[in-house]
């Protein structure tokens, strides 16, 4: 028995837990207990259990009817539309797929709605990129708390394009495919272990494809237990007001209002 | 007919060029599919690997992958080559190198003397004759030893970076996690910290508090915030204690461009860090990340295979005598690096050509979630790259990083690595380690470490609250 062991602190025996303090102070697995020199089995299974909901994130597959029914049933528009990337493998390793739409679906946006110039103010296009749960959750509620804004300021507003399996830059092609002066996409953040279900929210002003993502803004990791829905809703609707109304986005485009909020790193 | 040609069964493969031979000698690789300069078939890339094999390696020399007019990188790796350490393999072909490399007369001694001959193309190409034990066997010869407050790269010794983030930069949190770090043995590579953001002030904090408390436990380490270079370079001129300067650095002038960085912006921060003294036993003060798929990501790849670029990298880093050097093998997602298998493959290629180059290299053994790989894969690669003298890991708690979404090694898992292959902490560390209770006399981690931290340190300043030690 350890003779300095504190209040917090529990006898050393293999799949004990110490320091139970030292664990309320971080949301990162600290003080996680050894078995030898190993993890317990308890924090073992909590781990894998955390990393399967994280892959199963990926895997989901996307019910884009039923999120464009719940957007179409709260007052907007919403249809569905494709992108070239086929299957979630593909989507997985054909970045570039996912930022086309495919010939069909284009063709049918066209045919369908109004496309022509100054037709639009914004278009809103939501995927699940890399989880599905994400865009599924959060992005109607997003939605819902978003548009009224821009609808009360006098916005017009292309219907939402909901698109199993796309990226972020598939915003740029539909964007300019609407002639909308904006382009906002929802779309699902790559999991973590601890935010399997996160959602990112990009736009560019005057999109069109070839635009980088120096142009782009983004607010990221809104989900329950980080920006909720509806916190990032008066976020963007502030961005999205300026944007519009100075012409611009991206990184001349900062949220000045309070401490800048910006996304992780992310690789490429 | 191609110069770079060979006839298999009747069948002529022909490669137009070098980088294309390169490129098609490649194991398989998602991102030099997605680039389309990847093997259309297994046999027309080990046709490749024949036609490689016989290609001498004077022949990089004369034959540079990308133009030196379109690059600086090329320039520079030209400019700066050794053509006296270069002598000894001056007759030899790369399938010959394999041989040199392999026997086991050639040490690291003779590895050290030839190291600043060797360019980072013919690692590559070299590299891409090597099975995996290959790669293991002639890295192990390769020591890199360097030093800033303590020694890392010698050998059965595996250092350990504490990478503490968190999504606010919150200072109870990661002091938290460093706390538990340093009671699992880790943190002798470095205690660095990845920023949510790239505000000079908040790394000027953060190094101050990370300076106060390595100083208040005497902790024989250094500190990183791994901001961008400027940023950090804003907060060494505004007074803050910079002990190493970090940068993510990629094997073209463009690559590096779109990182908001020139190779003479690194000379700068190199001198501007060592001007400042803060070594005890050394003055290597760079810390680089790289990471096979950065070129290919910001569209400046030349045509050039990721592997070979990732190689040329390894070149921008060994100019600037860093301390720390390593691979963030699998951040990068599926599209360059499609599963445990590629990541496997690639986190021992980045090893070896470092180690070749003369680098310290470490890896941050990790992969996203929606690469298709799982703990059992990185367990794979971090013993193996124990195995092949791995200088550092990563410490992350759990595994789970909770800033960057991505799954990573874990104090755990060096301490398991540790302990299967007889490894130690740097010396420096290991002895203070010992002294405040983490180890016990046979070097194995002590039962309750954090409560004799506890009792033999004093509180760690800058917090609201001390609760940080579990008293």
């Amino acid at each position: 028995m350890s003779d300095d062991a504190g209040p917090g602190g529990a006898v050393t025996q293999p799949g004990s837990r110490p320091w139970p303090p030292l664990a309320g102070l971080t949301p990162a697995r600290v003080a996680l207990g050894r078995a030898g020199d190993s993890l317990t089995t308890a924090a073992l299974l909590a781990l894998s259990l955390d990393h399967a909901r994280a892959r199963d994130a990926v895997l989901a597959p996307f019910d884009a009817v039923a999120v464009a029914e719940r957007i179409t049933a709260s007052g907007w528009p919403a249809v569905v539309a494709e992108s070239q990337a086929t299957d979630r493998r593909t989507h997985l390793l054909r970045p570039d797929l996912g930022r086309r739409l495919a010939p069909a679906a284009r063709a049918r946006l066209v045919a369908d709605h109004d496309t022509s110039r100054r037709a639009h103010d914004i278009v809103c296009i939501v995927s699940d990129g890399l989880s599905a749960p994400a865009a599924e959750a959060h992005a109607p509620a997003l939605a819902r708390a978003l548009l009224p804004s821009l609808a009360a300021d006098g916005w017009r507003i292309a219907p939402v394009v909901v698109v199993p399996r796309g990226r972020v830059a598939l915003g740029d092609e539909i964007g300019e495919l609407f002639a909308a002066r904006l382009a906002l996409v929802l779309l699902g953040e790559r999991p973590g272990l601890t935010a399997p279900a996160s959602l990112g929210a990009y736009f560019v002003h005057d999109p069109r494809p070839g635009r980088t993502d120096a142009e782009r803004n983004c607010v990221s990791n809104i989900h329950p237990g980080g920006l909720p829905p509806a916190a990032a809703a008066a976020t963007l609707l502030w961005l999205l007001r300026e944007a519009r109304a100075r012409g611009i986005s991206g990184v001349a485009l900062k949220d000045d209002r309070e401490p800048p909020r910006l996304p992780p790193p992310a690789p490429g | 007919m191609s110069r770079y040609a060979t006839t298999l069964g009747g069948v002529t493969h022909a490669f137009g060029d070098l980088k294309t031979l390169l490129a098609r000698a490649s194991p398989p690789r998602s991102g030099d599919e997605l680039a389309g300069i990847a093997a259309g078939a297994e046999e027309e890339r080990i046709a490749a690997r024949f036609v490689l094999a016989d290609v001498p390696l004077a022949r990089f020399l004369a034959e540079p992958l990308i133009p030196a007019e379109d690059d600086d990188v090329t320039r520079m790796l030209l400019d700066t080559h050794d053509n006296a350490a270069f002598a000894p393999l001056s007759h030899l072909t790369v399938g010959g190198f394999r041989e040199w490399l392999l026997d086991p007369y050639t040490d690291g001694t003779v590895l050290a003397a030839v190291a600043a001959g060797i360019t980072p193309e013919m690692a590559a190409a070299v590299s891409k004759l090597m099975r995996a034990q290959d790669l293991i066997l002639v890295a192990r010869k390769c020591r890199v030893v360097t030093r800033f407050r303590d020694t890392v790269g010698l050998p059965g010794r595996l250092a350990v970076r504490i990478q503490p983030n968190h999504p606010t930069d919150d200072p109870l949190p990661i002091a938290a996690a460093i706390l538990d770090g340093l009671a699992h043995g880790c943190g002798d590579a470095v205690i660095g910290i990845n920023p949510a953001t790239d505000s000079v002030d908040r790394v000027v904090t953060l190094l101050r508090l990370l300076d106060e408390w390595i100083a208040a436990w005497r902790i024989p380490t250094q500190s990183c915030v791994l901001a961008h270079v400027t940023t950090q370079l804003e907060a060494l001129e505004r007074g803050a204690p910079v002990d190493l300067v970090f940068q993510s650095i990629a094997g073209t002038e463009a690559a590096n461009r779109s990182f908001g960085i020139t190779l003479a912006m690194l000379a700068e921060a190199e001198e501007a860090a060592r001007a400042l003294g803060r070594g005890t036993v050394g003055d290597h003060v760079m810390y680089f990340e790289t990471g096979q798929g950065s070129c290919l990501s910001a569209g400046a790849h030349h045509g050039v295979d990721q592997q070979t670029l990732e190689a040329r990298a390894h070149g921008v880093a060994r100019r600037f005598r860093p301390l720390l050097v390593n691979t963030v093998v699998g951040f990068i997602g599926p599209e360059y690096l499609a599963d445990g298998r590629q990541i496997t493959r690639a986190g021992l290629e980045d090893h070896f050509c470092g180690k070749l180059l003369g680098l310290p290299m470490g890896c941050d053994v990790c992969h996203t979630v929606h690469a298709d790989a799982g703990p059992d894969d990185l367990d794979g690669l971090l013993f193996l790259l124990g195995t092949a003298g791995c200088s550092y890991v990563m410490g992350v708690p759990g595994g789970d990083d909770i800033m960057l979404n991505y799954v990573s090694t874990s104090y755990h898992d060096a301490a398991a690595l540790r302990q299967a292959l007889g490894l130690r902490p740097a010396p420096e560390f290991e002895a203070w380690a010992t002294e405040v209770g983490i180890l016990d006399g046979a070097g194995r981690l002590a039962p309750e470490p954090a409560h004799r931290l506890a009792a033999r340190l004093p509180a760690l300043p800058g917090l609201a609250s001390t609760a940080v030690i579990p008293r």
